[in-house]
């Protein structure tokens, strides 16, 4: 077996602001004092010009962020997932997403797999706080070849996006043929009992989960949404009516983020069991990134466990 | 600045406070007080200091006006229809449904509204923005910010002050409207932010002390903050809230209500009396 090659998705988003600094002259990029973590400094390293360090200023940042883009540059903002979802959702909120400006928000660290940070750092409500702004895209990406595709879409789309990428290095599940395209969800593997619909790295662990599955002679589906805003409510709903249960699976909290987008089209459209994994409305903890995971539960095997409640509960 | 300028913006002062009260007396609702007490910075910024062209509101080339201290819309409301920005007629609008004059300003419906501010602390930050997309284009157009006294309480202020004296934005101005009143009672009561010019001074800004309803003072401060190089300017100037009309004079009620008929009616008259002396002098 091949060895997995593993990629953090903020190193991708890093190496692609690079790429699009030669390609979008208007191109300014902004960070709170984390551009090293953030990768955004590998673009201060190539458009010192057009980097601009704000400081320990997030709020401030994003502001400028919106004023730079209402004097029509193509702006990228910065920082944590908490910092920038959390301590700036307001400016987000009133700033960026009620003038509908095309500020685009590198949100990295997202999640429990920062790892020894801890709590104050991880950022588990990110996903549900953006998707209640009007007009604000969505996207965490499931790896580094989807992340470079995602950042690239979002440079040209004509609103605010909220980018998620993680800290840890996870598994290339995409070869660059791959297509990516904002809204829409993409069915990785077919399976007719259970659809796992899965976003940011739980898309590994879902394929992971099908392989556990179908050695049990359960044939489970894989979606993988890196758009939760707009939602792809059509292969959702497809997923409902054809498979009749779905486990969602995501490094957010349980509350509001893909488990509840998905819930939310599912009841609306095609009513059926589904059952969430992920952070089970607790704050997260240090630790190794990768061993946090598993200690909230967020692997293939949980993923296959509730695949298989929600087949007892869609038969009972 | 000779006689006649100060007396054609005296007239422009005064219709913008008449636009203030006919506004918020339609509305019922909105912020009459920190609206009267900027008419003269309005009347100067747009009458005569500001590069601008109304039938090219987005003009790239144009100077910028953020007004983060968004609830008093009405004086900026007022400013921009004299302009002819839109019909005046629309202040009548203000608040309703479907109107383009939002109870804070909105930069997606209404034409000559910079930034969409109302959140208090954010409009400076989408300023700095604009300053510093400036800086990147070397371009000359100007910024102004317009701060309440209270508004700079929140801390987001203090770290656009920061961003902007550390990058040495030149071509930004902000303009601190200190009426002393917040809706809680007066600044120092409420969580004092003074001594406002040594804070800003104390951030790297070129500082300046006027009378906010003396119209040569206001001009000289916007000439001398052109003027000034290597660094932004912060204008502090000292201000009546609800300047104007008698009754609503440092009057902290005056920050967020409508008048009622009784009130709108004897407005109405001072500011047309006033209007009518000033005409009747040209």
């Amino acid at each position: 077996m091949a060895e997995v090659v593993k990629k953090a998705t903020r190193d991708a988003y890093g190496e692609t602001l690079v790429e699009l600094g030669a390609e979008y002259p208007d191109l300014v990029v902004l960070d709170s004092d984390l551009a090293g973590a953030t990768k955004t400094g590998m673009f201060r390293k190539a458009y010192p010009d057009r980097f601009f360090n704000c400081g320990i200023a997030e709020q401030n940042m994003m502001g400028i962020a919106a004023g730079l883009a209402a004097c029509g540059k193509k702006v990228f903002a910065s920082t944590f997932a908490m910092f920038a979802a959390g301590r700036a959702f307001e400016q987000v909120r009133n700033s960026i997403g009620y003038p509908h400006l095309p500020v685009k928000i590198g949100a990295t660290h997202a999640g429990v797999s920062v790892g020894e940070d801890g709590a104050t750092h991880q950022c588990c409500e990110d996903i549900a706080l953006m998707r209640t702004i009007p007009g604000m895209t969505v996207i965490n990406p499931a790896d580094a070849v989807e992340a470079a595709k995602a950042v690239r879409a979002a440079v040209k789309l004509d609103g605010p996006a909220y980018l998620r990428f993680g800290r840890l290095a996870v598994p290339v599940i995409f070869d660059d043929s791959y297509s990516f395209e904002i809204g829409k969800g993409v069915q990785l593997k077919e399976g007719r009992d259970v659809a796992i619909i899965a976003t940011g790295l739980l898309v590994s662990e879902a394929l992971d989960a099908a392989e556990l599955l179908k050695n049990q002679g359960i044939s489970a589906r894989v979606i993988n949404i890196a758009t939760i805003k707009p939602i792809d409510r059509e292969i959702i709903i497809a997923a409902a009516r054809e498979t009749g249960a779905i486990v969602t699976a995501e490094e957010h909290s349980i509350l509001g983020g893909l488990g509840g987008a998905v819930a939310e089209t599912v009841c609306e459209a095609a009513p059926v069991p589904v059952l969430r994994v992920g952070v089970e409305d607790v704050f997260g903890k240090s630790g190794p990134g990768a061993e946090l995971l598993k200690l909230f539960g967020l692997t293939a095997e949980n993923i296959a466990a509730k695949a298989k409640q929600a087949i007892a509960l869609k038969n009972s | 600045m000779d006689d006649v300028k100060k007396r054609q913006l005296s007239i422009t002062a005064t219709k913008i406070r008449l636009a203030v009260i006919e506004g918020t007396y339609h509305a019922k609702s909105g912020h009459p007080g920190g609206s009267l007490s900027i008419a003269e910075l309005l009347a100067v910024l747009y009458f005569s200091h500001m590069r601008i062209d109304p039938s090219n509101p987005k003009w790239e080339r144009r100077d910028r006006l953020v007004l983060s201290k968004g609830h008093t819309a009405p004086g900026l409301y007022g400013a921009l229809a004299l302009r002819g920005y839109f019909p005046l007629e629309e202040i009548s609008t203000l608040r309703q449904i479907n109107s383009r004059l939002q109870g804070h300003p909105d930069m997606k419906a209404l034409p000559g509204i910079d930034m969409t501010t109302g959140s208090l602390g954010q409009g400076v930050s989408a300023a700095v923005g604009m300053a510093l997309a400036g800086k990147i284009d070397n371009a000359d157009y100007r910024v102004y910010a317009i701060l309440g006294d209270g508004e700079i309480e929140e801390g987001q202020v203090w770290e656009a002050a920061m961003f902007a004296s550390h990058k040495k934005l030149d071509n930004l101005c902000l303009i601190i409207d200190n009426n002393n009143l917040q809706i809680d009672g007066t600044v120092d009561e409420v969580c004092s932010p003074y001594p406002i010019c040594e804070k800003y001074k104390a951030f790297g800004f070129n500082v300046i002390k006027i009378d906010g309803h003396d119209f040569e003072q206001i001009e000289n401060a916007l000439k001398d903050a052109a003027a000034c190089k290597g660094r932004p300017t912060a204008i502090i100037q000292k201000t009546v809230k609800g300047k104007g009309v008698l009754f609503m004079e440092n009057e902290v009620g005056w920050h967020g209500k409508g008048p009622n008929q009784e009130e709108y009616d004897l407005a109405m008259k001072e500011l047309r009396e006033q209007l009518a002396k000033l005409e009747e002098a040209v």
